[in-house]
C-alpha cells in the first residue's frame, strides 16, 4: 500500500514537474511598454513559436526557437493595454497550443536606473555640499585655466589693433547645455569687450540662439554701463545649414580680420574649417567643446583650447563668485568617485564578479 | 517678477524633466513630450526672428554701400529666389501656390526649387566640406612638426595609425611570424584606436558629463543665470 502511494506521489510529481506552462506578465519596474513571457513544455519539441495576437491586427510571430523552456521579453508596447499571445510547440507527431496574456502597466520607478540615480544623487549632494560651505565663507583653491585667463589677452590685443573679437556660440541650438554654456561665457566676454570698447561680432544658426545671445550681450553692455556702444546687428542670423554657416564665418574672418576668435559650444565637421581658416587670418584663438572628436582639431589650430568640463567651468571660473566656484569642487569631487568606481569595477572585474558593472550599466532590475 | 519669473519656470522644468528620467508613469512622459513640443512652437516662431535679422543687417549694408556690399546683395537674391521659388512651385510632392509647374517641370526635369537645391546648393557645401581634406593636412603638418616629446609621442602614433590603415601597413609587415602578430602595423594601429584612443575619449567624455550635471544644477538652481543676460 506504501509503495503504491509513493509511486502514485512520483508520478504526481513528475507530471508537475512536466507540465507545459505559459505565462504573460507585466515587466517590473518599466514604463509600461513591455511583457516578459516564459515557457516551460516538454523536451520533446521539436520547434517553438510565439505569436502575439491583437485584435485589430492579424497574427504577429515574435519568435521562433527549438528550446522548451526560455523567457522572452516583448517590447515597444503601448502603456496599459492588454496583449494576447499564443505559444504553439510542434512535436514529433502531434502539436500543443498554449494561450497567456497580460497588461502592460507603467510603474512608478525605472529599476534599472537605479545605479545611476545613486551616483546623480551623490554628485548632486556633493555640489550642494560645497555651495553651501562656499557660502560660508569657505575658499577653495581651483587650478587654473589657461584658455580662460587668456581671454583678457585676446580682448587687450583686439583693443590694441583695433580690430573686433568673433564670437561663435557653437553650430546647435539652445537646447544643447553646450550652447547655454557658451552664452554664459559669452555674456563675460561682452562685459569685457565693453569695459575696453572693443566690437564684438556673433554671428548665430539658430534663431533661438540669436535671441538669448542679443539680449545676454545687451545686459553685458548694460552692466559695463556702455549700453551707447551695443550695436544690434553685431549679434545676427545667418543661416540654420551648417556649411552655409561656416562659409559665412569663413567669409568675416578673412574680410574683417578680427583680432581674436572665440569658438564655444557644440562644434561637429566644421570645427577645423573654422579654426583653420581664422589661424590664416593671424588671430588668437579660443576654443572650448565638449565634443571629444572635434577637440584635437582645436587642440591643432587654436591657442587655446577648453576641453570637456572646461567649458561648462567657464562661467564659474570667469565670474569668481564663491557659490559657483564651490560647485566646481563638486565637480571634482564627482570625478574622484568615478576614479574610485573604475578602480573597483577593475578588480571585481579581475575576480570574475560583474555585479558593480551590471548594477551602474542598469542591467539589475 | 520679470528676473524671477524665467529662473522659477526652469526649476520647475528643470525638475519635472529630471524626475521623467527616473519615474516612467504618467503624466511626466506626457509632460515632457509636452515641453518638447512648446520648444519646437517657440523655436518656430524664432525663425521669424531669424529671418529680420537676415533681411535687416544685409538691406542695411547695401543701403549704405558697405564694403563688400555685393556679396550681402547675393546673399539677400538667393534667399528671395528660393523663398519665391518654394511658395509659387512648391518642392518635391508639395504643389505651390501656382500648382506644380509641370510646364517647367518637363523643361527642367524637375521643380524649379528642386532643380536649385541640387543643382547650386548641393555642389555649393559639398566644396566647402571637401575643402576639410586639404585643411586637414595642413593642420596635421603643424601637429606633427616635431618640438618636444608629445608632439614626437604624437607624430610617432599618428604615422603608426595612417600606415596601419592603409594596405601598405599589411604589406610592409606581412611577413611576421605569428609570435609577433602584435606588432603587424593593423594590430598595432587598431590597438591604439581601441585602447589609448578610446580610455582618453571615455575620461573627456566622463569629466563633461560632470560638467553638464554641475552646469545644469547651478542653471536648475537658479544660481548661473549669465545665460538669461544678467549675473543676479
Amino acid at each position: 500500500m506504501r509503495k503504491t502511494l509513493l509511486s502514485l506521489l512520483f508520478l504526481i510529481l513528475i507530471g508537475l514537474l512536466m507540465a507545459n506552462t505559459f505565462s504573460a506578465k507585466d515587466s517590473p519596474w518599466d514604463n509600461g511598454k513591455s511583457i516578459d513571457l516564459v515557457w516551460e513544455i516538454s523536451p520533446m519539441a521539436i520547434k517553438v513559436e510565439i505569436c502575439r495576437q491583437d485584435a485589430d491586427e492579424p497574427k504577429r510571430v515574435l519568435l521562433t526557437c527549438s528550446d522548451p523552456s526560455g523567457s522572452f521579453r516583448d517590447n515597444e508596447l503601448e502603456p496599459n493595454n492588454e496583449y494576447h499571445y499564443q505559444l504553439k510547440a510542434y512535436f514529433q507527431d502531434d502539436d500543443l497550443t498554449l494561450s497567456a496574456s497580460a497588461q502592460t502597466r507603467a510603474q512608478w520607478f525605472y529599476m534599472g536606473k537605479l545605479g545611476f540615480l545613486l551616483l546623480l544623487l551623490l554628485v548632486c549632494g556633493a555640489i550642494l555640499y560645497y555651495i553651501q560651505a562656499a557660502r560660508h565663507g569657505k575658499e577653495f583653491f581651483i587650478r587654473r585655466i589657461a584658455g580662460l585667463d587668456s581671454m583678457e589677452e585676446a580682448i587687450g590685443r583686439a583693443t590694441e589693433k583695433g580690430k573686433p573679437i568673433l564670437y561663435v556660440p557653437g553650430i546647435s541650438d539652445l537646447d544643447d547645455i553646450q550652447t547655454i554654456a557658451s552664452l554664459t561665457i559669452l555674456s563675460h566676454l561682452a562685459e569685457r569687450a565693453a569695459e575696453y570698447d572693443t566690437e564684438i561680432i556673433v554671428p548665430c544658426r539658430f534663431s533661438m540662439v540669436l535671441s538669448a545671445a542679443k539680449e545676454v550681450v545687451r545686459e553685458a553692455y548694460l552692466k559695463a554701463g556702455r549700453l551707447d556702444a551695443y550695436k544690434p546687428d553685431n549679434v545676427f542670423y545667418l543661416t540654420d545649414d551648417q556649411f552655409g554657416f561656416v562659409a559665412g564665418i569663413d567669409g568675416i574672418m578673412l574680410r574683417r580680420k578680427p583680432a581674436a576668435n572665440f569658438f564655444m559650444g557644440s562644434f561637429y565637421a566644421e570645427s577645423l574649417i573654422l579654426a583653420e581658416t581664422g589661424f590664416a587670418t593671424g588671430a588668437i584663438q579660443t576654443a572650448g567643446t565638449a565634443q571629444a572628436h572635434q577637440l584635437p582639431f582645436f587642440v591643432v589650430t587654436c591657442d587655446y583650447t577648453l576641453i570637456g568640463e572646461e567649458l561648462f567651468a567657464a562661467s564659474a571660473y570667469l565670474s569668481k563668485d564663491p557659490q559657483q566656484l564651490g560647485s566646481l569642487k563638486g565637480h571634482d569631487f564627482g570625478k574622484l568617485v568615478i576614479i574610485l568606481l573604475i578602480i573597483l569595477g577593475v578588480i571585481l572585474e579581475i575576480l570574475e564578479t560583474s555585479n558593480l558593472k551590471e548594477f551602474i550599466a542598469g542591467a539589475i532590475s | 517678477m520679470k528676473s524671477s519669473a524665467p529662473l522659477i519656470f526652469a526649476f520647475i522644468v528643470g525638475i519635472i524633466v529630471l524626475l521623467s528620467e527616473f519615474i516612467p508613469h504618467s503624466p511626466f512622459n506626457e509632460i515632457v513630450s509636452t515641453l518638447e513640443g512648446w520648444f519646437m512652437i517657440i523655436s518656430g516662431f524664432a525663425i521669424l526672428l531669424g529671418q529680420i535679422s537676415l533681411i535687416r543687417m544685409n538691406t542695411h549694408k547695401i543701403v549704405h554701400k558697405l564694403d563688400n556690399w555685393q556679396y550681402h546683395l547675393a546673399g539677400l537674391i538667393s534667399f528671395g529666389l528660393m523663398l519665391a521659388l518654394g511658395l509659387l512651385w512648391g518642392m518635391q510632392e508639395t504643389p505651390g501656390i501656382l500648382g506644380d509647374a509641370t510646364g517647367i517641370q518637363a523643361w527642367l526635369g524637375q521643380k524649379p526649387f528642386d532643380y536649385l537645391f541640387e543643382n547650386a546648393y548641393l555642389p555649393l557645401s559639398a566644396t566647402l566640406f571637401s575643402l576639410l581634406a586639404f585643411f586637414i593636412a595642413s593642420a596635421a603638418y603643424r601637429a606633427f612638426i616635431i618640438r618636444g616629446l608629445e608632439s614626437n609621442l604624437l607624430m610617432i602614433t599618428a604615422i603608426i595609425v595612417i600606415i596601419g590603415r592603409t594596405s601598405i601597413g599589411t604589406m610592409l609587415t606581412g611577413w611576421l611570424p605569428e609570435s609577433l602578430h602584435f606588432w603587424h602595423f593593423p594590430n598595432l594601429a587598431d590597438f591604439i584606436m581601441e585602447f589609448p584612443n578610446t580610455a582618453a575619449q571615455r575620461a573627456i567624455l566622463i569629466s563633461a558629463g560632470l560638467g553638464i550635471v554641475g552646469s545644469s544644477l547651478r542653471i536648475i538652481l537658479g544660481i548661473e543665470r549669465s545665460y538669461l543676460g544678467g549675473d543676479k
